[in-house]
């Protein structure tokens, strides 16, 4: 199973990312099964918050707390901490939208920058674009099915531009 | 059918849509879900043509879907935790009055302290309402009950309100592939509702009346009775919708290797998967366990239940429910059962998840370990002994 946790604050389309992340996931084909949950209990907007994805080649039955993961990513830089790296998995890896390099362990991506350029108000489809280049869990045109089936749709466009954005930013 | 990515909410709702309720009264105020946010839109979309009626309590939306039923309508609400218990005067008046009623309950802790995380004990405390109770697993589960629901309540033979409890969080917010039927399977499966049990001005009966001590008990036994009839009704509720829409499930409970399984662990919910997952891997180093899962509560899967683990050496029951200076209400009714059928095996009572704790996989494993290996009757899993 491969697990992703998406930490953002309220309002930062955290959880729209996770939930993007496993449709995508489940548009693959017939043995490609996801869930997609966000932290449990009330939010508001502007407070840290936890997303989470879970991956597997066949159905999840294990709902509980995502405790080793494969991806953490994180949307406002603020939220990183040395210390999360506890929560990776052997392989694992961190990504983090920042402007700065953080360290050798993190992979550091400048989402914002891409985000601004669209006059996108949220980072989140561009961090999504970033794991799917940087994992290989999903194609591009898996994300830009998943935007197309589960986004409104005066935000398709804008947003599938941003994968677009991401996809030359890796070339 | 088309598959959608849909949280538990969502795909409950798909499934009222689906069983095209007339009547839907709600409270849209925490802690209800987003599933009566789903209805509404559907409501104002035009894609589900049925009166969206806003009111200003639980207590009311209750009410207000007994008055709906008392005239004959299919009617549908949707609670949560101290909704429910604020509803619970409505509950028997529902039940009293035959009306089958299909309401959601997402599965919330009760207060106090408050807390809108998942737990069991809001719709247990409610067992003795006269509502038929099903519990779901998964989100398909969900939106194959709100079509199965009202087919079991409405039959003739029930005529009962029935309750689907999804978790909360756990089922009611996250989001996994759910195929939705289509509107001609759901119509080929649930018949319109046709009842006499309605106020019908060219055939004037009273409905909700009064009955005193020598009529009363006849109508209890009766009530009684048809949630015995209802254990039938599901059996042909589900050979009918297996036979449209190629899901099978298991009646009143579902088993996982229990035929030669000498340790049983006895659950109910969205837990059950993780408890088959671990089960798989302990059967793997050669241990015989095995699981069940209850899915009706009421009626009470007795014969059934006995039946599944007549072989077994001891039983465990993992639930999230306790009823204060006593146990955990389904250890009772799991043990009542057991007695009653000539059963006499160990049984010991697993408390876990009360106010949204995660139930992990070492306390299932540990779970299974201390069913083998014995432990008090009554435990609380997860709880450190300095936190005691």
């Amino acid at each position: 199973m491969t697990e992703i946790i998406w930490y953002g604050r309220g309002g930062q389309g955290a959880f729209t990312a996770a939930k993007l992340l496993g449709a995508a996931y489940a548009l693959k084909g017939d043995s490609c099964y996801s869930i997609a949950f966000p932290s449990f209990g009330p939010e508001r907007r502007g407070a840290p918050v936890r997303a989470f994805t879970k991956l597997d080649s066949k159905p999840i039955l294990d709902r509980s707390e995502t405790e080793k993961v494969d991806y953490i990513v994180i949307l406002d830089e603020t939220l990183y901490s040395d210390s999360l790296k506890n929560l990776l998995k052997p392989d694992g890896r961190i990504i983090v939208n920042t402007k700065h390099e953080i360290n050798d362990e993190v992979y550091s991506f400048d989402g914002s920058s891409i985000s601004n350029s669209l006059h996108l108000p949220t980072v989140n489809t561009v961090m999504l674009g970033a794991v799917s280049e940087i994992s290989g869990i999903v194609t591009i045109e898996n994300l830009n099915h998943a935007i197309e089936s589960y986004m409104p749709e005066r935000i398709q466009d804008k947003n599938k531009k941003a994968i677009d954005a991401v996809k030359e930013e890796f070339r | 059918m088309a598959k959608k990515f849909l949280s538990g909410d969502e795909a409950f709702a798909e499934g009222v849509r689906l069983a095209k309720p007339q009547v839907i009264s709600a409270y849209p105020i925490t802690p209800q879900t987003i599933v009566v946010e789903r209805l509404s839109e559907m409501v104002e979309d035009g894609s589900l043509k049925s009166e969206f009626i806003h009111v200003e309590s639980e207590h009311s939306a209750l009410s207000c879907a007994i008055g709906a039923s008392a005239v004959g309508a299919r009617a549908f609400t949707a609670t949560s935790s101290q909704g429910l218990l604020y509803m619970a005067e409505c509950l028997t008046y529902a039940a009293g009055g035959r009306f089958p009623i299909v309401m959601m309950n997402a599965n919330r802790s009760t207060a106090l302290p408050w807390n809108i995380y998942g737990d069991q004990r809001d719709s247990v405390s409610q067992l003795d309402s006269g509502w038929i109770q099903v519990y779901a697993e998964n989100a398909q589960e969900g939106l194959d009950l709100a079509l199965m629901s009202y087919y079991i309540a409405e039959h003739k033979d029930v005529s009962t309100p029935l309750m689907v409890n999804l978790d909360g969080f756990i089922l009611t917010h996250t989001y996994e592939t759910v195929d939705v039927p289509t509107q001609e399977q759901a119509d080929a499966f649930l018949p319109a509702y046709e009842t006499e049990n309605k106020l019908d001005i060219d055939v004037p009966k009273n409905l909700a009346f009064s009955a005193g001590p020598e009529h009363n008990y006849i109508f209890k036994y009766k009530e009684h009775q048809a949630l015995l009839r209802a254990k039938s009704i599901i059996a042909e509720a589900e050979k009918k919708f297996a036979e449209i829409f190629g899901r099978q499930y298991g009646g009143l409970l579902e088993t996982y290797l229990t035929d030669d399984a000498d340790y049983i662990l006895i659950t109910l919910g969205s837990i059950a998967g993780l408890c088959r997952e671990i089960a798989d891997y302990l059967r793997s180093e050669g241990k015989k366990v095995g699981v069940v899962r209850l899915r009706y509560i009421r009626p009470f899967p007795t014969e059934e239940l006995a039946a599944a683990v007549k072989n077994a050496k001891v039983v465990g029951i993992l639930e999230k429910d306790i009823s204060f200076g006593n146990e955990g209400t389904i250890f009772t009714n799991v043990n009542s059962s057991l007695f009653r059928s000539g059963i006499n095996i160990p049984a010991y009572n697993f408390i876990g998840g009360l106010g949204g704790k995660n139930i992990s996989h070492e306390d299932i494993s540990e779970i299974f370990d201390r069913i083998e290996n014995g432990t008090e009757p009554v435990n609380f899993i997860g709880i450190e002994a300095s936190e005691k």
